[in-house]
Parts: C-alpha cells; sequence; structure tokens
C-alpha cells in the first residue's frame, strides 16, 4: 500500500441530546475543528466523503445535506451509509487513487431525535424477521447468550467493562457518560434483555467527527503532526442473523488478520500498543479483542480482570471510554479513529496510555457486528 | 422567548407504506406454513447446507438452490433472550407486553438458526440446548405469524 496518513481531526462533544444543532451545525463545527487542527483552510481539501444513515436521519439521501457544512461546494463528494470507519476507508481509497491528495471525510448521527429500536428494528429482513420485532439491543442480548454460553465469560466480567470504560470517560472531555460505578452497580441496574443490564448497554447519542487524509506528499505540507495509516481492512458476515455462529466474530478474525498483516504485524499482542474498539455492548469488547486475536479465545474477561485493559495496563482497550461513554451511532467508529490518532500524538491528557507507537482502531455495521473493519494506525511512517 | 430555548418540528403520524415482494421462495415458505403446517428449508448442491428460511442463493458456494426439503417443526434453542424492556411493535405502533422470549432456533435437519418468539410459562426452562416445538395460530394467513411462538418440551 502507497504510504498515506490521518493529518487532522475533528470531533464535536458527544451529547445526550442537542436541540440547538441541526445535523448541517454538528458537520460544520467537527470539520472546522479538523481544519483547524490540520492548519489547512477548505480550499486545502480536495474532495469530501459523508457518512450517515438515511433511517436515523429521518430523510432520504441524507448525506447530501451535510455537503455545505462538510466544505463540499463546488468538490467532488461521495457518501458511504454505515459506519465511519467505512466512510473513512472510502476516503483511503480515493486518496490512493492519486486522484485526490487529500480528503475530509465525516460522519454524524444523532440518536436523540428518533425511536431507535424501531430504526434497528428496521435493519432486519422485512419478509421473515422485521415482524417479531427484534431490534439492536434484543440482537446483541442473544449474541452475548451465545458468547458467554461458549466461552463461559461471565456476567461480572460484563459488568467489569462498562465500570472501565464509564470510569475512562471521566477522563474524556467530548465523551458523555462518564461515571464512577462497581460491578455490583452494573449488575444492579435494570435488566433491559438477558444477559444484558441497562449498564451494560452504550447510550444513543448526538455527535459528528471529521478526519482528514492526505497522501505522502501532502501530509508534509501543513502544520499537523501526521498519523500513518499502517493498514486497513473490512469483512462481512452472512446477511440473515440465522446463518451465522453469533458466538464467534469469524469476520472480524479476517479483516484483522488482513490488516495486521498490511502493517507487517505478525503478533498482534504484542506489536499492538492499545486499541479503542466498538463497544457497543460490554461483552462486545471482550468479544472484539478475541476475534482480534489481542485476547485468547475466551480468555479476555479473565485478562480484563487482571487489569490488562485499564489505561495503564499491558494493552489500554477504549482509554478514551469507548461507545459505553458516548456512541454517536453512524460516528461512533471515526471516534475511534481520532481517538487513536490522539493517543499516538501524545495529546490524550488524562486518558493518555504510556506507550502509542502502533494503535488499532475498529469500528462495526450491521446487526451485532455483521461486518468490522480495522484500521493499524501508527508513529512511524 | 427564552434564549435557551430550541425549536423543534415533530414528524406527526407520517408513514412510508411499501409492499414487499416475497419472492418464489418466500411464497412457497409462507403457502407451506399456512396450508399444511410445514417449515420448509432449501438445500446447496454443493456444500448440502440446509437453509431456513429459503432463499436462492448459498452464499459462501455463490450456488443457485432449488431443492425444497422439510425441517423441524421440532428443534433446540441456539441462543436466546428475555426481553424485559417495553419497545414499540412495529407492528401496531403500540409498545409490547414485557416479559417475552426471543430465540434462534436449530430445527431439526436445518444447518441455519430461526427467529421466533418462545414462550415464557416456565423460564428457566428456556436455555440454550432446550427443545422445543412449534404453537400455531388457529388461523393462518400466510405470515411469518402462523407460528405463535416455540415453546419448550420436555
Ligand atoms: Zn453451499
Amino acid at each position: 500500500m502507497d504510504k498515506a496518513a490521518i493529518i487532522g481531526i475533528g470531533m464535536t462533544k458527544i451529547e445526550a441530546r442537542r436541540d440547538d444543532w441541526t445535523f448541517a451545525d454538528m458537520a460544520f463545527e467537527a470539520t472546522r475543528k479538523a481544519l483547524e487542527d490540520a492548519g489547512m483552510t477548505i480550499g486545502d481539501i480536495d474532495n469530501v466523503i459523508t457518512t450517515s444513515n438515511d433511517f436515523w436521519d429521518g430523510r432520504t439521501i441524507s448525506c447530501m445535506a451535510v455537503g455545505d457544512a462538510s466544505g463540499a461546494s463546488d468538490k467532488n463528494v461521495s457518501c458511504v451509509e454505515g459506519d465511519g470507519t467505512f466512510g473513512a476507508l472510502y476516503g483511503l481509497a480515493r486518496t490512493l487513487s492519486g486522484s485526490y491528495g487529500t480528503t475530509l471525510v465525516t460522519a454524524h448521527s444523532k440518536g436523540s431525535q428518533s425511536v431507535s429500536s424501531l430504526i434497528t428494528n428496521a435493519a432486519f429482513d422485512p419478509i421473515y424477521n422485521r415482524a417479531l420485532g427484534l431490534d439492536m439491543i434484543g440482537a446483541c442480548a442473544l449474541q452475548a447468550s451465545a458468547y458467554m454460553h461458549r466461552t463461559g465469560t461471565t456476567a461480572r466480567q460484563l459488568a467489569q467493562v462498562s465500570v472501565k470504560n464509564h470510569g475512562n470517560a471521566l477522563k474524556n472531555p467530548v465523551a458523555q457518560l462518564g461515571m464512577k460505578l462497581s460491578v455490583d452497580d452494573v449488575l444492579k441496574s435494570e435488566m433491559i434483555a438477558d444477559p444484558l443490564h441497562k449498564l451494560d448497554c452504550s447510550p444513543v447519542s448526538d455527535g459528528c467527527c471529521a478526519i482528514i487524509i492526505a497522501n505522502e506528499d501532502r501530509a508534509k505540507k501543513y502544520k499537523g503532526k501526521p498519523v500513518w495509516i499502517k493498514g486497513v481492512s473490512m469483512c462481512a458476515d452472512a446477511y440473515f442473523f440465522g446463518d451465522r455462529d453469533l458466538s464467534t466474530a469469524a469476520s472480524l478474525s479476517k479483516a484483522a488478520k488482513q490488516a495486521f498483516a498490511q502493517a507487517g504485524i505478525n503478533d498482534p499482542s504484542s506489536q499492538i500498543d492499545f486499541a479503542e474498539l466498538y463497544d457497543a455492548f460490554s461483552y462486545q469488547e471482550l468479544m472484539w479483542l478475541e476475534g482480534m486475536g489481542l485476547a485468547g479465545d475466551g480468555a479476555a474477561g479473565k485478562m480484563l480482570e487482571e487489569g490488562a485493559f485499564d489505561i495503564g495496563g499491558k494493552l489500554p482497550v477504549n482509554a478514551s471510554g469507548g461507545l459505553l461513554g458516548g456512541h454517536a451511532v453512524i460516528a461512533a467508529g471515526l471516534y475511534r479513529i481520532a481517538e487513536v490518532v490522539r493517543q499516538i500524538r501524545g495529546e490524550a491528557g488524562a486518558y493518555q496510555v504510556k506507550k502509542a507507537r502502533t494503535g488499532l482502531a475498529h469500528g462495526v455495521n450491521g446487526l451485532a457486528g455483521q461486518s468490522h473493519c480495522v484500521w493499524i494506525l501508527g508513529k512511524d511512517k | 422567548m427564552a434564549e435557551n430555548e430550541h425549536i423543534v418540528i415533530e414528524s406527526g403520524e407520517a408513514a412510508q407504506p411499501f409492499n414487499y415482494a416475497v419472492g418464489m421462495y418466500g411464497s412457497r415458505f409462507f403457502k407451506e406454513l399456512r396450508e399444511n403446517k410445514k417449515i420448509m428449508g432449501v438445500k446447496c448442491p454443493t456444500c448440502g447446507k440446509v437453509y431456513v428460511p429459503p432463499r436462492g442463493v448459498c452464499g459462501p458456494c455463490f450456488q443457485e438452490m432449488k431443492e425444497f426439503v422439510e425441517v423441524g417443526p421440532g428443534g433446540v434453542i441456539g441462543t436466546y433472550t428475555i426481553l424485559r424492556f417495553a419497545f414499540i411493535d412495529p407492528e401496531t405502533g403500540h409498545q409490547k407486553p414485557v416479559p417475552y422470549g426471543y430465540g434462534f432456533i436449530k430445527l431439526d435437519g436445518a444447518d441455519t438458526l430461526f427467529q421466533h418468539y418462545i414462550d415464557l410459562v416456565d423460564e428457566k426452562k428456556v436455555r440454550i440446548g432446550a427443545r422445543v416445538e412449534p404453537v400455531w395460530a388457529n388461523e393462518r394467513k400466510g405470515t411469518i405469524k402462523d407460528i405463535q411462538y416455540f415453546r419448550v418440551v420436555e
């Protein structure tokens, strides 16, 4: 792969509800922050990718409604429907095509404006599944049951993920939901769908994230410290929920393997310094770590209890607070990329991890991890 | 007007009606449910995997499937959850009474899991691996609700 870097990031504060913002207002704020961060003006941006979902935005062609605010006026702009990591992958491909030296990628979501269970229910097959009313929480509860049954991972271990990530979120100024919790607090919170308690579930939030990708030549031209893209891959599992082995993340294993190979990583658990991954529900942090080979199969719960994934641990995971700390649905994966950039630059303040040379960012699209996108970012070119 | 007042506009009762063609495979599936209380799957000629619900292509083989096979009606719970929060039923627009069970069921003779409700008469018996059978609707209309739910059998 030719070299490319992330040279600017902009994150709005993730919040429960922002009635003072339209989608375009959020995109404008994130875009301006990213440009300022990179030391660029909008004239330095060669093309734009916006990332959104029409159901979540309550309108068709939702991507076009944020074009002007994303600086796309008179530019080649295209869009991705899905998680921000997938939008960023398209942005990277456009940069590497040679047609564009720089690409601005935005992803936005306002969970506050809709009924989230109706929207995630609509992701199910309308002929066989949707009428039975399953939504994302129910789907992920089914997956959590299958994962816990197969691996012996316990409810206390799930709760410990929630304690860690809500605690980390207290240190991150852009996080929504910082909380000091105990394992018992999580286990005593309302049972939503067995085995998931309320505090095992992330909120559905408002937020927008923007990043700027540049090719090797352009990466050196601006004031921002480039963070280099070492490997990126995605992979999708079967569409029908019942076709999948819900207790494993086969498509994630494939995506991670390809991304590691591109980055020249042959021993991920020693060569990846930290990770920001898609913990929409507590169990997912453990399941995804195992799927990526950063923990042995069924071993992540024990490593968590031993503190391995704490900010000061062997492999800090979601030092930012992750999705449990704030989950602007479509933007969530792009926030993970921006948080990894922050760590590698050494700018994460109270949640800075000690060793941050090589980091992993991860995004999910579809129900209960149907498709995964894995990014390996590094300080060194 | 208060400075911090921000106006929100509601969508109201706006709806987006849509007709979903269920196709040849779905039509066969729903007719068998409605008329014969039979659950039909389809078998891949290359890998032999039996898919429920039936569809035209085996993804991994990229192979057309034409051979319908009857599966179930009994099976075992592959995974389950018990919904305890009231969510809005997309069919009715109203909150569905809780709790109720969801299962992904491995029907006898099938290789994929089939989604449906699970009866909670005895919640303790709802477990991965528990044997279940369908309870049929008296008046069947050719929809997924021709099966009311699955119940655990000894
Ligand atoms: Zn096949």
